[in-house]
Protein backbone atom coordinates (compact mmCIF):
# COMPACT_ATOMS: atom_id res chain seq x y z
CA UNK A 1 0.00 0.00 0.00
CA UNK A 2 1.17 3.67 -0.72
CA UNK A 3 0.16 6.23 1.54
CA UNK A 4 0.98 10.18 1.37
CA UNK A 5 0.19 11.89 5.15
CA UNK A 6 0.29 15.29 4.88
CA UNK A 7 3.32 16.00 2.45
CA UNK A 8 4.57 19.61 2.16
CA UNK A 9 6.95 20.36 -0.31
CA UNK A 10 8.22 24.10 -2.06
CA UNK A 11 10.74 25.24 -4.28
CA UNK A 12 11.76 28.56 -3.40
CA UNK A 13 9.05 30.62 -2.98
CA UNK A 14 6.36 28.00 -4.80
CA UNK A 15 4.67 25.95 -3.12
CA UNK A 16 3.88 22.60 -5.11
CA UNK A 17 2.63 20.20 -2.32
CA UNK A 18 0.45 21.92 0.07
CA UNK A 19 -0.14 18.71 2.86
CA UNK A 20 -1.19 16.41 -0.26
CA UNK A 21 -3.03 13.12 1.91
CA UNK A 22 -2.99 10.25 -0.46
CA UNK A 23 -3.47 6.59 -0.68
CA UNK A 24 -3.34 3.71 -3.18
CA UNK A 25 -4.50 -0.06 -2.28
CA UNK A 26 -2.69 -2.92 -2.99
CA UNK A 27 -3.72 -4.23 -6.65
CA UNK A 28 -5.65 -0.79 -7.45
CA UNK A 29 -4.87 1.56 -10.62
CA UNK A 30 -5.25 4.92 -9.66
CA UNK A 31 -4.98 7.83 -11.75
CA UNK A 32 -4.13 10.84 -10.53
CA UNK A 33 -5.21 14.09 -12.45
CA UNK A 34 -4.46 17.90 -12.35
CA UNK A 35 -3.98 20.49 -14.82
CA UNK A 36 -0.09 20.87 -15.60
CA UNK A 37 1.95 21.97 -13.51
CA UNK A 38 -0.06 21.38 -10.19
CA UNK A 39 2.76 18.95 -8.97
CA UNK A 40 1.56 15.47 -10.08
CA UNK A 41 5.02 14.61 -11.21
CA UNK A 42 6.90 15.81 -8.29
CA UNK A 43 4.40 13.93 -6.26
CA UNK A 44 5.59 10.89 -7.99
CA UNK A 45 8.78 11.31 -7.42
CA UNK A 46 8.46 11.46 -3.63
CA UNK A 47 6.94 8.20 -3.80
CA UNK A 48 10.07 6.57 -5.14
CA UNK A 49 12.10 9.47 -3.03
CA UNK A 50 13.40 10.48 -5.85
CA UNK A 51 12.85 14.17 -4.15
CA UNK A 52 12.44 14.31 -0.24
CA UNK A 53 9.28 16.52 1.41
CA UNK A 54 9.89 19.60 3.57
CA UNK A 55 7.04 17.54 5.67
CA UNK A 56 5.07 14.68 5.91
CA UNK A 57 5.00 11.00 5.61
CA UNK A 58 5.65 9.23 2.16
CA UNK A 59 4.62 4.85 3.26
CA UNK A 60 4.94 2.62 1.00
CA UNK A 61 4.55 -0.89 2.65
CA UNK A 62 4.56 1.09 5.94
CA UNK A 63 8.13 2.26 5.45
CA UNK A 64 9.09 5.63 5.58
CA UNK A 65 10.94 6.65 2.45
CA UNK A 66 12.45 9.87 3.17
CA UNK A 67 14.01 8.50 6.29
CA UNK A 68 15.05 5.02 4.98
CA UNK A 69 18.37 4.15 4.22
CA UNK A 70 20.52 3.80 1.09
CA UNK A 71 20.16 0.30 1.26
CA UNK A 72 16.71 -0.02 1.93
CA UNK A 73 15.94 2.37 -0.41
CA UNK A 74 17.48 0.92 -2.82
CA UNK A 75 15.67 -2.56 -1.99
CA UNK A 76 12.74 -0.33 -1.83
CA UNK A 77 12.78 1.09 -5.19
CA UNK A 78 13.59 -2.81 -6.95
CA UNK A 79 9.91 -3.41 -6.21
CA UNK A 80 8.70 0.07 -7.97
CA UNK A 81 8.94 0.63 -11.48
CA UNK A 82 8.76 3.82 -12.41
CA UNK A 83 7.74 5.11 -16.24
CA UNK A 84 9.29 8.49 -16.99
CA UNK A 85 7.37 11.17 -19.12
CA UNK A 86 9.39 10.79 -21.90
CA UNK A 87 10.71 7.30 -21.68
CA UNK A 88 14.27 8.63 -20.17
CA UNK A 89 16.18 5.70 -21.74
CA UNK A 90 20.03 6.40 -21.85
CA UNK A 91 21.03 7.47 -25.17
CA UNK A 92 24.49 5.04 -25.01
CA UNK A 93 22.43 1.81 -24.79
CA UNK A 94 20.73 -0.15 -27.41
CA UNK A 95 16.95 -0.95 -26.04
CA UNK A 96 18.20 -4.54 -24.84
CA UNK A 97 20.98 -2.93 -22.29
CA UNK A 98 17.97 -0.35 -21.68
CA UNK A 99 15.71 -2.87 -20.14
CA UNK A 100 18.17 -5.21 -18.92
CA UNK A 101 19.11 -2.76 -16.64
CA UNK A 102 15.51 -2.68 -14.95
CA UNK A 103 16.77 -6.29 -13.92
CA UNK A 104 16.78 -5.28 -10.55
CA UNK A 105 18.15 -8.41 -9.40
CA UNK A 106 22.28 -8.31 -9.80
CA UNK A 107 22.26 -12.05 -9.81
CA UNK A 108 19.54 -11.90 -12.62
CA UNK A 109 21.44 -8.73 -15.01
CA UNK A 110 24.47 -10.90 -14.25
CA UNK A 111 22.52 -13.98 -15.63
CA UNK A 112 23.23 -13.53 -19.81
CA UNK A 113 20.43 -16.02 -20.87
CA UNK A 114 18.00 -15.33 -18.19
CA UNK A 115 18.49 -11.37 -19.31
CA UNK A 116 18.03 -11.97 -22.83
CA UNK A 117 14.74 -14.32 -22.12
CA UNK A 118 13.28 -11.24 -19.81
CA UNK A 119 13.70 -8.67 -21.91
CA UNK A 120 12.17 -10.94 -24.59
CA UNK A 121 9.55 -11.38 -22.81
CA UNK A 122 9.17 -7.61 -21.45
CA UNK A 123 9.20 -6.66 -25.48
CA UNK A 124 6.20 -8.83 -26.57
CA UNK A 125 4.24 -7.76 -23.62
CA UNK A 126 4.66 -3.85 -24.95
CA UNK A 127 3.61 -5.38 -28.14
CA UNK A 128 7.31 -4.69 -29.56
CA UNK A 129 8.93 -7.15 -32.32
CA UNK A 130 12.11 -7.86 -30.54
CA UNK A 131 14.08 -8.77 -33.71
CA UNK A 132 12.70 -5.48 -34.37
CA UNK A 133 13.86 -2.85 -31.95
CA UNK A 134 16.45 -4.94 -29.45
CA UNK A 135 19.64 -3.20 -31.31
CA UNK A 136 18.04 0.08 -31.65
CA UNK A 137 18.90 3.02 -30.23
CA UNK A 138 16.53 5.41 -28.26
CA UNK A 139 17.03 8.15 -30.67
CA UNK A 140 16.02 5.93 -33.92
CA UNK A 141 12.45 4.86 -32.16
CA UNK A 142 9.81 6.84 -32.26
CA UNK A 143 7.89 8.78 -29.68
CA UNK A 144 5.53 5.69 -28.74
CA UNK A 145 8.24 2.53 -28.99
CA UNK A 146 10.25 4.91 -26.29
CA UNK A 147 7.49 5.22 -24.00
CA UNK A 148 7.02 1.23 -24.29
CA UNK A 149 10.29 -0.06 -24.25
CA UNK A 150 10.38 2.86 -21.26
CA UNK A 151 7.58 0.51 -19.53
CA UNK A 152 9.47 -2.75 -20.74
CA UNK A 153 12.36 -1.48 -18.62
CA UNK A 154 10.00 -0.36 -15.69
CA UNK A 155 8.12 -3.78 -15.19
CA UNK A 156 11.48 -5.95 -16.21
CA UNK A 157 12.89 -6.37 -12.62
CA UNK A 158 9.29 -7.57 -11.62
CA UNK A 159 8.05 -4.57 -9.33
CA UNK A 160 5.08 -4.74 -7.48
CA UNK A 161 4.67 -1.08 -8.24
CA UNK A 162 3.94 0.70 -11.38
CA UNK A 163 4.76 4.31 -11.13
CA UNK A 164 3.30 6.22 -14.45
CA UNK A 165 4.34 9.94 -15.14
CA UNK A 166 2.55 11.65 -18.17
CA UNK A 167 2.30 7.75 -20.46
CA UNK A 168 0.08 9.09 -23.09
CA UNK A 169 1.64 13.01 -23.12
CA UNK A 170 2.70 13.93 -26.80
CA UNK A 171 1.52 11.26 -28.41
CA UNK A 172 -1.12 10.78 -30.84
CA UNK A 173 -4.95 9.76 -29.97
CA UNK A 174 -4.62 6.49 -31.52
CA UNK A 175 -0.74 5.88 -29.94
CA UNK A 176 -2.51 7.30 -26.34
CA UNK A 177 -5.51 4.82 -26.73
CA UNK A 178 -2.92 1.48 -27.08
CA UNK A 179 -0.50 3.14 -24.04
CA UNK A 180 -3.83 3.36 -21.90
CA UNK A 181 -5.06 -0.11 -22.92
CA UNK A 182 -1.24 -1.40 -21.95
CA UNK A 183 -1.40 0.33 -18.50
CA UNK A 184 -4.85 -1.65 -18.06
CA UNK A 185 -3.50 -4.79 -19.32
CA UNK A 186 -0.80 -4.95 -17.44
CA UNK A 187 -2.49 -4.13 -14.48
CA UNK A 188 -4.61 -7.22 -14.57
CA UNK A 189 -2.19 -9.64 -16.09
CA UNK A 190 0.93 -8.43 -14.00
CA UNK A 191 -1.35 -7.62 -10.78
CA UNK A 192 0.89 -4.71 -9.58
CA UNK A 193 -0.17 -1.69 -7.79
CA UNK A 194 -0.16 1.40 -10.07
CA UNK A 195 -0.42 5.12 -10.05
CA UNK A 196 -1.04 7.09 -13.38
CA UNK A 197 -0.35 10.70 -13.41
CA UNK A 198 -2.10 12.26 -16.33
CA UNK A 199 -4.15 15.12 -17.44
CA UNK A 200 -5.78 12.85 -19.88
CA UNK A 201 -9.16 12.54 -18.23
CA UNK A 202 -10.74 10.46 -20.74
CA UNK A 203 -7.37 7.98 -20.08
CA UNK A 204 -7.62 7.84 -17.17
CA UNK A 205 -11.53 7.21 -17.11
CA UNK A 206 -10.42 4.36 -18.98
CA UNK A 207 -7.79 2.65 -17.14
CA UNK A 208 -8.47 3.77 -13.36
CA UNK A 209 -9.85 1.76 -10.68
CA UNK A 210 -9.80 5.22 -9.06
CA UNK A 211 -9.32 8.62 -9.28
CA UNK A 212 -7.71 12.14 -7.50
CA UNK A 213 -8.00 15.46 -8.41
CA UNK A 214 -4.36 17.19 -7.30
CA UNK A 215 -4.68 21.29 -7.66
CA UNK A 216 -3.13 24.20 -5.69
CA UNK A 217 -1.32 21.82 -3.83
CA UNK A 218 -3.73 19.40 -2.55
CA UNK A 219 -5.74 16.54 -3.23
CA UNK A 220 -9.12 17.85 -4.06
CA UNK A 221 -11.30 14.64 -4.18
CA UNK A 222 -9.90 10.77 -4.55
CA UNK A 223 -12.46 8.21 -5.51
CA UNK A 224 -13.95 6.60 -7.83
CA UNK A 225 -15.07 7.36 -11.88
CA UNK A 226 -18.82 7.72 -10.60
CA UNK A 227 -18.14 9.33 -7.38
CA UNK A 228 -16.18 11.88 -9.39
CA UNK A 229 -18.50 12.32 -12.04
CA UNK A 230 -21.14 12.78 -9.44
CA UNK A 231 -18.90 15.36 -7.47
CA UNK A 232 -20.45 18.89 -7.21
CA UNK A 233 -17.03 20.22 -6.42
CA UNK A 234 -16.35 23.24 -8.85
CA UNK A 235 -12.56 22.42 -9.20
CA UNK A 236 -13.86 18.71 -10.27
CA UNK A 237 -16.15 19.53 -12.11
CA UNK A 238 -14.38 22.35 -14.06
CA UNK A 239 -11.90 19.62 -14.31
CA UNK A 240 -13.79 17.54 -16.04
CA UNK A 241 -16.15 19.51 -18.45
CA UNK A 242 -12.73 21.18 -20.09
CA UNK A 243 -11.35 17.71 -20.84
CA UNK A 244 -14.01 14.95 -20.79
CA UNK A 245 -16.94 14.43 -22.61
CA UNK A 246 -18.65 11.38 -20.54
CA UNK A 247 -20.77 10.43 -23.67
CA UNK A 248 -18.10 10.00 -25.73
CA UNK A 249 -17.05 6.25 -26.31
CA UNK A 250 -13.81 5.22 -24.92
CA UNK A 251 -11.20 4.11 -27.29
CA UNK A 252 -11.61 -0.29 -27.59
CA UNK B 1 17.53 52.59 5.36
CA UNK B 2 16.55 50.15 2.27
CA UNK B 3 20.06 51.43 0.94
CA UNK B 4 21.98 50.28 3.23
CA UNK B 5 20.53 46.84 3.95
CA UNK B 6 21.16 46.31 -0.10
CA UNK B 7 24.93 45.26 -0.15
CA UNK B 8 24.05 43.46 3.21
CA UNK B 9 21.31 41.48 1.53
CA UNK B 10 23.31 40.85 -1.18
CA UNK B 11 25.77 39.45 0.55
CA UNK B 12 23.65 37.35 1.92
CA UNK B 13 22.33 35.83 -0.72
CA UNK B 14 25.82 35.14 -2.29
CA UNK B 15 26.88 33.60 0.58
CA UNK B 16 23.82 31.27 1.24
CA UNK B 17 24.35 30.44 -2.84
CA UNK B 18 27.81 29.45 -2.04
CA UNK B 19 27.24 27.71 0.90
CA UNK B 20 24.88 25.66 -0.82
CA UNK B 21 27.33 24.85 -3.95
CA UNK B 22 29.81 23.60 -1.83
CA UNK B 23 27.35 21.30 0.45
CA UNK B 24 26.08 20.12 -3.24
CA UNK B 25 29.93 19.24 -4.28
CA UNK B 26 30.62 17.97 -0.42
CA UNK B 27 28.05 15.36 -1.27
CA UNK B 28 29.02 14.50 -4.60
CA UNK B 29 32.02 13.40 -3.45
CA UNK B 30 30.43 11.38 -0.17
CA UNK B 31 28.51 9.52 -3.08
CA UNK B 32 31.83 9.02 -4.82
CA UNK B 33 33.77 7.74 -1.77
CA UNK B 34 30.31 5.36 -1.13
CA UNK B 35 30.66 4.26 -4.67
CA UNK B 36 33.92 2.97 -4.28
CA UNK B 37 33.05 -0.70 -3.13
CA UNK B 38 30.88 -0.92 -6.97
CA UNK B 39 33.86 -1.61 -8.21
CA UNK B 40 32.60 -4.10 -10.72
CA UNK B 41 30.30 -1.58 -11.97
CA UNK B 42 32.98 1.83 -12.58
CA UNK B 43 36.20 -0.02 -13.45
CA UNK B 44 34.83 -1.47 -16.29
CA UNK B 45 33.35 1.91 -17.74
CA UNK B 46 36.60 3.92 -17.08
CA UNK B 47 38.19 2.09 -18.68
CA UNK B 48 35.83 2.76 -22.28
CA UNK B 49 35.53 6.81 -20.48
CA UNK B 50 39.67 6.93 -20.46
CA UNK B 51 39.87 4.85 -23.89
CA UNK B 52 37.33 7.81 -25.32
CA UNK B 53 39.62 10.74 -23.34
CA UNK B 54 42.53 9.48 -24.60
CA UNK B 55 42.27 8.64 -27.90
CA UNK B 56 39.92 11.25 -28.73
CA UNK B 57 42.47 13.55 -26.99
CA UNK B 58 45.20 12.26 -29.02
CA UNK B 59 44.82 14.82 -32.58
CA UNK B 60 44.59 18.04 -30.23
CA UNK B 61 47.16 16.92 -28.07
CA UNK B 62 49.72 16.49 -30.47
CA UNK B 63 49.07 19.57 -32.84
CA UNK B 64 48.77 21.98 -30.23
CA UNK B 65 51.87 20.67 -28.10
CA UNK B 66 53.60 20.49 -31.79
CA UNK B 67 52.75 23.98 -31.95
CA UNK B 68 53.70 25.42 -28.67
CA UNK B 69 57.10 23.71 -28.94
CA UNK B 70 58.48 24.89 -31.93
CA UNK B 71 56.91 28.84 -30.65
CA UNK B 72 58.53 28.40 -28.00
CA UNK B 73 62.09 27.93 -30.04
CA UNK B 74 61.21 30.94 -32.22
CA UNK B 75 60.50 33.10 -29.38
CA UNK B 76 63.72 31.96 -27.51
CA UNK B 77 66.05 32.40 -30.76
CA UNK B 78 64.27 36.34 -31.00
CA UNK B 79 65.23 36.62 -27.52
CA UNK B 80 68.67 34.90 -28.02
CA UNK B 81 71.45 37.65 -27.41
CA UNK B 82 74.96 36.31 -28.69
CA UNK B 83 76.54 36.80 -25.15
CA UNK B 84 74.61 33.71 -24.32
CA UNK B 85 76.24 30.43 -24.86
CA UNK B 86 73.36 28.49 -27.56
CA UNK B 87 73.21 25.78 -25.53
CA UNK B 88 70.92 27.93 -22.69
CA UNK B 89 68.56 27.45 -25.32
CA UNK B 90 67.88 23.64 -24.76
CA UNK B 91 67.60 24.57 -21.16
CA UNK B 92 65.41 27.00 -21.21
CA UNK B 93 63.01 25.38 -24.05
CA UNK B 94 63.10 22.24 -22.13
CA UNK B 95 62.40 23.83 -18.42
CA UNK B 96 59.45 25.89 -19.66
CA UNK B 97 58.04 23.55 -21.31
CA UNK B 98 58.19 20.79 -19.06
CA UNK B 99 57.95 22.70 -15.75
CA UNK B 100 55.10 25.83 -17.36
CA UNK B 101 53.86 25.21 -20.90
CA UNK B 102 52.92 21.36 -21.00
CA UNK B 103 50.59 20.48 -18.30
CA UNK B 104 49.12 24.32 -17.84
CA UNK B 105 48.44 24.33 -22.20
CA UNK B 106 47.20 20.86 -22.19
CA UNK B 107 45.34 21.28 -18.96
CA UNK B 108 43.55 24.41 -20.06
CA UNK B 109 43.06 22.67 -24.00
CA UNK B 110 41.17 19.44 -21.97
CA UNK B 111 39.36 21.29 -19.55
CA UNK B 112 37.50 22.76 -22.49
CA UNK B 113 37.45 19.39 -24.33
CA UNK B 114 36.83 17.04 -21.75
CA UNK B 115 35.13 19.62 -19.36
CA UNK B 116 32.46 20.30 -21.78
CA UNK B 117 31.86 16.99 -22.77
CA UNK B 118 31.42 15.50 -19.00
CA UNK B 119 28.59 18.56 -17.98
CA UNK B 120 26.99 18.46 -21.46
CA UNK B 121 26.59 14.52 -21.36
CA UNK B 122 25.47 14.69 -17.59
CA UNK B 123 23.43 17.43 -17.67
CA UNK B 124 21.56 16.29 -20.83
CA UNK B 125 21.08 13.09 -19.13
CA UNK B 126 19.73 15.10 -15.64
CA UNK B 127 17.67 17.26 -17.81
CA UNK B 128 15.70 14.29 -19.67
CA UNK B 129 15.50 12.24 -16.41
CA UNK B 130 18.15 9.48 -17.22
CA UNK B 131 19.75 10.08 -14.06
CA UNK B 132 16.66 9.86 -12.15
CA UNK B 133 15.99 6.85 -14.66
CA UNK B 134 19.24 5.33 -12.91
CA UNK B 135 18.25 6.05 -9.51
CA UNK B 136 14.61 4.80 -9.91
CA UNK B 137 16.38 1.70 -10.88
CA UNK B 138 18.05 1.69 -7.49
CA UNK B 139 21.42 2.29 -9.20
CA UNK B 140 23.70 4.58 -8.11
CA UNK B 141 25.13 7.49 -10.59
CA UNK B 142 28.61 8.03 -8.87
CA UNK B 143 29.36 4.42 -10.05
CA UNK B 144 27.76 4.67 -13.04
CA UNK B 145 27.98 7.87 -13.88
CA UNK B 146 30.48 10.10 -12.04
CA UNK B 147 33.71 7.53 -10.58
CA UNK B 148 34.39 6.49 -14.22
CA UNK B 149 34.62 9.73 -15.64
CA UNK B 150 36.72 11.43 -12.57
CA UNK B 151 38.96 9.06 -12.61
CA UNK B 152 39.28 8.53 -16.38
CA UNK B 153 40.23 12.37 -16.19
CA UNK B 154 42.41 12.02 -13.35
CA UNK B 155 44.35 8.97 -15.21
CA UNK B 156 44.68 10.22 -19.06
CA UNK B 157 45.44 13.41 -18.60
CA UNK B 158 48.58 12.86 -16.64
CA UNK B 159 49.26 10.56 -19.57
CA UNK B 160 48.57 13.05 -22.43
CA UNK B 161 50.55 15.70 -20.21
CA UNK B 162 53.97 13.40 -20.53
CA UNK B 163 53.08 12.80 -24.12
CA UNK B 164 52.34 16.86 -24.81
CA UNK B 165 55.83 17.33 -23.10
CA UNK B 166 57.64 14.66 -25.25
CA UNK B 167 56.15 16.19 -28.45
CA UNK B 168 56.25 19.83 -27.38
CA UNK B 169 60.63 19.24 -27.06
CA UNK B 170 60.86 17.82 -29.73
CA UNK B 171 59.42 20.58 -31.86
CA UNK B 172 61.16 22.81 -30.08
CA UNK B 173 64.13 21.29 -30.73
CA UNK B 174 63.52 21.09 -34.49
CA UNK B 175 62.46 24.36 -34.55
CA UNK B 176 65.46 26.11 -32.78
CA UNK B 177 67.51 24.49 -35.45
CA UNK B 178 65.88 25.83 -38.17
CA UNK B 179 66.42 29.39 -37.12
CA UNK B 180 69.55 29.42 -34.69
CA UNK B 181 73.11 28.09 -35.62
CA UNK B 182 72.65 24.94 -33.27
CA UNK B 183 73.74 21.43 -33.03
CA UNK B 184 71.92 18.52 -31.46
CA UNK B 185 74.85 17.89 -28.86
CA UNK B 186 73.85 21.70 -27.95
CA UNK B 187 70.78 21.61 -27.33
CA UNK B 188 70.83 18.26 -25.84
CA UNK B 189 73.53 19.37 -23.52
CA UNK B 190 71.41 22.19 -22.13
CA UNK B 191 68.54 20.29 -21.69
CA UNK B 192 70.31 18.43 -19.73
CA UNK B 193 72.57 21.01 -17.70
CA UNK B 194 70.08 22.42 -15.45
CA UNK B 195 67.33 19.79 -15.71
CA UNK B 196 66.39 17.98 -12.15
CA UNK B 197 64.16 15.04 -12.28
CA UNK B 198 61.81 16.24 -9.91
CA UNK B 199 60.96 18.66 -13.02
CA UNK B 200 58.87 15.93 -14.83
CA UNK B 201 57.59 14.50 -11.21
CA UNK B 202 56.39 18.27 -10.93
CA UNK B 203 55.20 18.21 -14.15
CA UNK B 204 53.43 14.83 -13.89
CA UNK B 205 52.21 16.49 -10.09
CA UNK B 206 50.09 19.82 -11.47
CA UNK B 207 48.68 17.14 -14.57
CA UNK B 208 47.28 14.73 -11.80
CA UNK B 209 45.99 17.84 -9.90
CA UNK B 210 44.60 19.54 -13.02
CA UNK B 211 42.62 16.25 -13.95
CA UNK B 212 41.14 15.42 -10.88
CA UNK B 213 39.38 19.14 -10.79
CA UNK B 214 38.34 19.01 -14.30
CA UNK B 215 36.73 15.27 -13.57
CA UNK B 216 35.15 16.85 -10.65
CA UNK B 217 33.98 20.29 -11.22
CA UNK B 218 32.63 18.98 -14.81
CA UNK B 219 30.73 16.21 -13.26
CA UNK B 220 29.47 18.56 -10.31
CA UNK B 221 28.05 20.92 -13.56
CA UNK B 222 26.82 17.87 -15.26
CA UNK B 223 24.98 16.52 -12.38
CA UNK B 224 23.81 19.31 -11.28
CA UNK B 225 21.90 21.01 -14.23
CA UNK B 226 18.49 22.55 -14.08
CA UNK B 227 15.78 23.96 -16.64
CA UNK B 228 16.22 22.27 -19.97
CA UNK B 229 18.64 23.04 -23.09
CA UNK B 230 19.34 26.57 -21.36
CA UNK B 231 20.97 25.10 -18.35
CA UNK B 232 22.82 22.30 -20.30
CA UNK B 233 24.24 25.42 -22.22
CA UNK B 234 25.02 27.37 -18.70
CA UNK B 235 26.45 24.14 -16.92
CA UNK B 236 29.09 23.09 -19.95
CA UNK B 237 30.03 27.07 -19.99
CA UNK B 238 30.41 26.77 -16.17
CA UNK B 239 32.08 23.70 -16.28
CA UNK B 240 35.16 25.02 -18.76
CA UNK B 241 35.15 28.40 -17.16
CA UNK B 242 35.36 26.95 -13.47
CA UNK B 243 37.63 23.87 -14.47
CA UNK B 244 40.18 26.75 -16.36
CA UNK B 245 40.26 29.20 -13.17
CA UNK B 246 40.46 26.15 -10.24
CA UNK B 247 43.67 24.75 -12.91
CA UNK B 248 45.22 28.55 -12.77
CA UNK B 249 44.75 28.51 -9.38
CA UNK B 250 46.26 25.55 -8.60
CA UNK B 251 49.04 26.31 -10.76
CA UNK B 252 50.01 29.13 -8.73
CA UNK B 253 49.56 27.35 -5.16
CA UNK B 254 51.57 23.98 -6.67
CA UNK B 255 54.34 26.46 -7.51
CA UNK B 256 54.34 28.19 -4.39
CA UNK B 257 54.43 24.42 -2.33
CA UNK B 258 56.57 22.84 -4.63
CA UNK B 259 59.32 24.89 -6.17
CA UNK B 260 60.16 27.23 -3.01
Amino acid sequence: MIELRGVRKRFGEQVVLDGVDFTVQEGETVALLGPSGTGKSVLLKHIIGLIHPDAGQILVDDQNVPTLKRKDLAALRSQIGYVFQNGALFDSMDVFENIRLGLTDESQYKDAAYAEERVDTCLKLVNLQPDVVLRKFPAQLSGGMRKRVGIARAVAGKPKYLLYDEPTSGLDPVNADIIDDLVKRLGAELGVTSVMVTHDVRGAFNVANRLALLSEGRIVLQGTPEEFLGSSNEKVRAFLERDFDPNRPAAA
Amino acid sequence: MDLLLRPVRLLGRVTLAALAQAGRFSMMVLEIFRGIPEWRIWLPRTFTESYTIGVGSLFIVALISAFAGAVTAFQAGYQWQTSLPIYVLGTLIVSTIVLELGPVLIGLVLAGRIGASYAAELGTMRVTEQIDALESLGRSPASHLIIPRVLAAFVMIPVLTVLANVIAVLAGWWSVKQVLPMTDADFTYGAQLYYRPFDGWYSIIKAFAFGGAIGLISCYMGFNTKQGAEGVGRATTAAVVASSVVILLLNMILAKVLLN
